[in-house]
């Protein structure tokens, strides 16, 4: 489609810009300075009516540089909600009082508008310009508590980082232009059918993993991310852990399937006998076990839920590595549920260090008797996070086993995969053990605060009653991972 | 007359549990006896809801009571509910257990809240997994229990609460975490896909797929058994147990071995039995062999205890080795030799709950009063090697009088229940696998030896002058003790009420092991 046709399908993107620049100017007048949070609230509201009324489209737009369909649809959604709930959360966080609360907002809307790009680009160049809109956004993001020095430490490693791994898959963009003539994604995937000798296409395949990879954390590219998550203000821990990993897995998902799956169903393998599904599920393994072995050891809650969310990307990798339909599915199912549990936690986390300074687990020592609601909750996430039954995260996990047991392929991975969900339970439950079972020994009393009850009931209620009926939301995933079409 | 009965069954104790939490919402203070009495109600209802449910059961009409309902179409799961000769002991163990434990747990003061509502959801758990038929809602419900039983333990256990609790968690969930593959090779290899559990006993035999040079259904098998046999708990894997049931308050421990341990050898008859027949078949000796260690080991470790709590905890492992052998029975050539087996398996299964219950109450009411239950003082004790008793059968004659009575219920004495229900286990382990079950008999020996030595440094010997101020039973604990007892004694002499629930079920269930073996063409 032309670029000036397209524009018509691109005003969610375009209003996302409008607000971002309305609210730099509400600053900058002192009268309309205290409506930035509102008009940033009302930004996301618009946005997602815009979202609505394209719903249902699948057609390429700006001569094939992005598309839009009902899987970037899907992505939108998650991540308007999960913008929503952070910056409704930010507004009461005790951590983020000292800063210019406007400048804030107007780069998480930018980095929402380059998350935006990166669940619909099937151009090499978008992937490129999409994740470096967000990269950026998150750097500043990271280091926008200017007097703390945990703060910009995180923000310096996470430059260091992008950079170089934004590097790295740039060049393995290269060589793949370089094979094959080509930046759109369906005419590399035609390019590469049948090729004698696949090297190029494996050397493609793992530095562009090492970009995408440092998206997600993925072992052996997940360093940054710990000490990041620590450093960075928690409301962006939790964003980070949430929203630009979603869109990550949407990026790798779209490119993989389309670009490197074989579609003449010759080769159980990707187009030209490029088996990319066993790198990604050797990863996989390496990512959960990575993540959960090393949450084990932490003490610091932060730095232990950032080891957590590597493993969960783990999870996802390892059912995205056998590459059918039903994994696919149970990925955005994962994507889903894993971000009202995830927030969830975070939120519980930020209460809790609003009003007790909670940073070691050790302290939430008491919290269950101080706060039972919140607490409560903070155990369902729990549960959840750890996959147990009647949470949601139990239901997501199920699905990525089903997955794996359906393709008949690496149930050694899902061994892998079980495994460290036992892991993963004792350092979730050393935070229910802490509230609820240690000896009281701090007896500072706190008063509960009506928007983080509100907002925590919005990330727990999905989380529990999900398992009374999941029909609706799985048939609408299943019909949303139709991929847009080609040019 | 009875429409959905059984869901009234499950959610009953989940309605109390909402209710309590409402309460607290509206009301802030005193509310403990609220929530004490809306936990009776709960537990009380589903006692009679039970008993309702029993008049009406016909023992030969096979599955009854059914409830059958789509739940994820897309995905075939079910909610599919019902009851038969296997689960009706069971869930009658689960709502008459919960209804003693609530009033076991009546002396209950720190957070009541807590403890009633996670103790109701506890109940909740486990009447699902007694009557699901459907492997998906099976799982839900096994699952569920895992975490009102982390804070059971943990919050209100004795001194190494914490660690009991979390290992108690971390057992359980490496065993089900397997137990979920095995199941979701069981659904997409049988043709169609389903886990309705009664439509698996006709497609799971035919899966003949292979994974890594086995048979999938050897694997398959194995995950289950991972699954059941930490519940049950089968040697090697019953290191969690004594640590648990000590740590636990009475009523948790009460609930932990008397319907706890059932779900792992309730899942096996349940679900790896009918489903996988020809395994079944080749795996029976070494399900005899690990009951006998489960008896032997079991034993001689209780007689290794001091601790009155972990000697019971220990002969809990002892009396599910007992149902492992009785289990393992179903090759036994002769028919009447397997019949033995199995019926015998299930009501030592009950049995069992209703005798290590009483054991549990027992010794909590020595507990409650001296605060400690050592037989002897252990070592580091500031009264290392000195007896922890002594006499007390002249200061507390009707504790001494039930504590006997129970002593001799769990060490096999004839004409109590605990007596038919081993006996019947030996005699069908004795036609299907001679010498393991001789070397088990061993066990009545072992048996008798601690029970025996604990009752007499316990209650004969000169009274120990601490004790001197000791109180007898009073009315409540000598109340919840008569029911427990009249049952075992009316089972040790008049065991065909229960007999004659089960043998229907068991009958069917050893027909299809043994026609699926000369199908196999293994006999």
């Amino acid at each position: 489609m032309s670029n000036f046709l397209s524009l018509k399908y691109f005003l969610p993107e375009l209003c996302l810009l409008v607000f971002t620049l309305l609210i730099i100017i509400f600053e900058l007048i002192p009268s309309l300075k205290k409506h930035t949070f509102n008009i940033s609230v009302i930004g996301l509201i618009i946005t997602s009516i815009l979202l609505f009324q394209t719903h249902g489209q699948n057609t390429p737009l700006f001569m094939g540089m992005i598309t839009i369909d009902p899987f970037s649809h899907f992505f939108k959604y998650v991540f308007l909600l999960s913008t929503l709930l952070v910056i409704v959360v930010s507004r009461y966080t005790k951590e983020l009082e000292s800063i210019y609360f406007s400048e804030y907002l107007a780069l998480l809307y930018i980095l929402l508008f380059g998350l935006f790009l990166m669940s619909s680009s099937i151009n090499l160049l978008m992937i490129i310009l999409s994740i470096e809109t967000v990269s950026i956004a998150s750097y500043i993001l990271a280091g926008i508590l200017k007097y703390d020095n945990k703060s910009n430490e995180s923000s310096l490693k996470y430059v260091i980082f992008g950079a170089f791994a934004t590097g790295i898959m740039l060049y393995g963009m290269s060589w793949l232009y370089g094979f094959s003539g080509s930046l759109n994604f369906y005419q590399i995937n035609v390019s590469l059918q049948n090729l004698e000798d696949p090297f190029i296409v494996y050397m493609a395949v793992v530095m562009i993993l090492a970009g995408i990879g440092y998206k997600i954390a993925m072992a052996p590219f997940h360093y940054w991310s710990p000490d990041v998550y620590e450093g960075a203000p928690t409301t962006m821990t939790a964003y980070f852990s949430v929203a630009p990993k979603a869109a990550g897995f949407a990026l790798m998902a779209r490119f993989f399937y389309v670009s490197f799956t074989d579609y003449s169903g010759a080769s159980p393998l990707g187009v030209s006998n490029v088996d990319w599904m066993t790198i990604v599920a050797i990863l996989s393994a390496a990512t959960m076990t990575v993540g959960n072995i090393l949450a084990l050891r932490q003490t610091n809650v932060k730095r232990m839920l950032a080891y957590s969310s590597i493993a969960h990307a783990g999870y996802m990798l390892m059912a995205l590595s056998v590459a059918t339909d039903t994994a696919l599915i149970s990925v955005m199912f994962y994507l889903f549920t894993y971000m009202f549990m995830n927030l969830g936690a975070f939120f519980v986390l930020i209460y809790a260090n609003n009003v007790l300074n909670v940073e070691t687990i050790k302290d939430f020592n008491g919290f269950g008797s101080k706060s039972p609601f919140l607490a409560g909750c903070m155990v369902l996430f729990l549960l959840s996070l750890t996959g147990l039954p009647p949470t949601s995260g139990f239901i997501a996990k199920f699905y990525l086993f089903a997955a794996m047991i359906e393709a008949e392929k690496f149930y050694w991975l899902a061994i892998i995969a079980v495994l460290n969900t036992v892991i993963s339970l004792f350092y979730y439950f050393s935070i229910a053990k802490s509230m609820y079972l240690d000896k009281i020994t701090n007896d500072a009393s706190i008063e509960e605060n009506k928007v983080f009850i509100f907002v925590v009931l919005v990330c727990a209620i999905p989380t529990a009653l999900l398992i009374i009926n999941w029909s609706s939301l799985y048939d609408y995933i299943a019909s949303s991972i139709l991929l847009g079409l080609g040019l | 007359m009875y429409n959905n009965i059984l869901t009234y069954l499950i959610f009953i104790p989940l309605v109390g549990s909402v209710a309590m939490l409402l309460t607290s919402l509206v009301r802030k203070e005193n509310n403990d006896s609220i929530y004490k009495w809306i936990a009776l109600i709960a537990t009380g209802l589903q006692l009679l809801l039970t008993i309702l449910l029993l008049l009406d059961f016909d023992p030969k009409a096979g599955l009854q009571f059914e409830e059958q309902y789509s739940w994820i179409p897309k995905f075939g799961i079910e909610y599919y509910l019902g009851v038969d000769g296997l689960s009706i002991p069971m869930v009658f163990l689960t709502s008459f257990l919960s209804f003693i434990c609530v009033i076991a747990s009546w002396n209950i003061n720190k957070s009541t809240l807590g403890y009633f509502s996670l103790f109701l959801m506890l109940d909740t758990g486990m009447m699902g997994v007694f009557v699901s038929l459907d492997f998906f809602l099976f799982y839900v419900f096994w699952e569920v229990m895992l975490l009102p039983m982390y804070f059971l333990i943990g919050i209100w256990g004795g001194p190494q609460r914490t660690y009991a609790a979390i290992k108690f968690f971390l057992y359980t969930l490496f065993g089900s975490v397997f137990m979920l593959l095995g199941m979701l090779a069981l659904y997409f290899y049988s043709e169609p896909n389903t886990f309705n559990l009664i439509t698996l006993i006709q497609t799971a035999p035919q899966i003949d797929a292979e994974l890594w040079g086995y048979p999938l259904k050897y694997l398959i098998w194995l995950a289950l058994f991972i699954g059941f046999a930490i519940k049950v708990p089968v040697f090697p894997f019953h290191t969690w147990l004594p640590l648990a049931h000590v740590e636990a308050p009475t009523a948790v421990s009460v609930i932990l071995a008397g319907v706890l341990l059932k779900m792992g050898t309730y899942g096996l008859l349940r679900i790896s039995y009918p489903l996988l027949p020809g395994e079944v078949i080749d795996f029976s000796m070494i399900l005899a062999i690990l009951g006998v260690i489960n008896i032997l080991w079991g034993a001689a470790n209780a007689i290794a205890q001091v601790d009155l709590k972990k000697m019971v905890a220990y002969s809990s492992v002892s009396h599910m080795g007992y149902v492992l052998l009785g289990m393992a029975a179903v090759v036994a050539n002769n028919k009447a030799g397997a019949q033995a087996g199995l019926n015998g398996a299930v009501m030592q299964m009950f049995n069992h709950g209703t005798i290590t219950a009483m054991l549990f109450l027992l010794v909590g009411v020595i507990y409650d009063r001296a605060h400690h239950r050592y037989i002897f003082f252990p070592k580091g004790h500031e009264k290392e090697g000195e007896v922890g008793f002594g006499g007390l059968n002249s200061k507390l004659p009707v504790f001494g009088a039930f504590m006997a009575l129970t002593f001799f219920a769990g060490l096999g004495l004839p004409a109590l229940s605990g007596f038919i229900s081993e006996a019947m286990c030996f005699i069908g382990g004795f036609s299907a696998f001679r010498t393991i079950t001789i070397i088990g008999t061993l066990g009545i020996l072992l048996n008798a030896i601690y029970f025996l030595r604990a009752y007499q440094y316990v209650f004969f010997g000169k009274l120990n002058k601490e004790y001197e101020s000791l109180t007898d039973m009073n009315a409540r604990e000598i109340g919840i003790i008569i029911p427990l007892a009249f049952l075992v004694i009316l089972f040790g002499v008049y065991p065909s009420p229960l007999l004659d629930l089960v043998y229907p079920t068991m009958d069917s269930l050893i027909d299809l092991i043994q026609s699926s073996s000369t199908f196999l063409g293994m006999k």
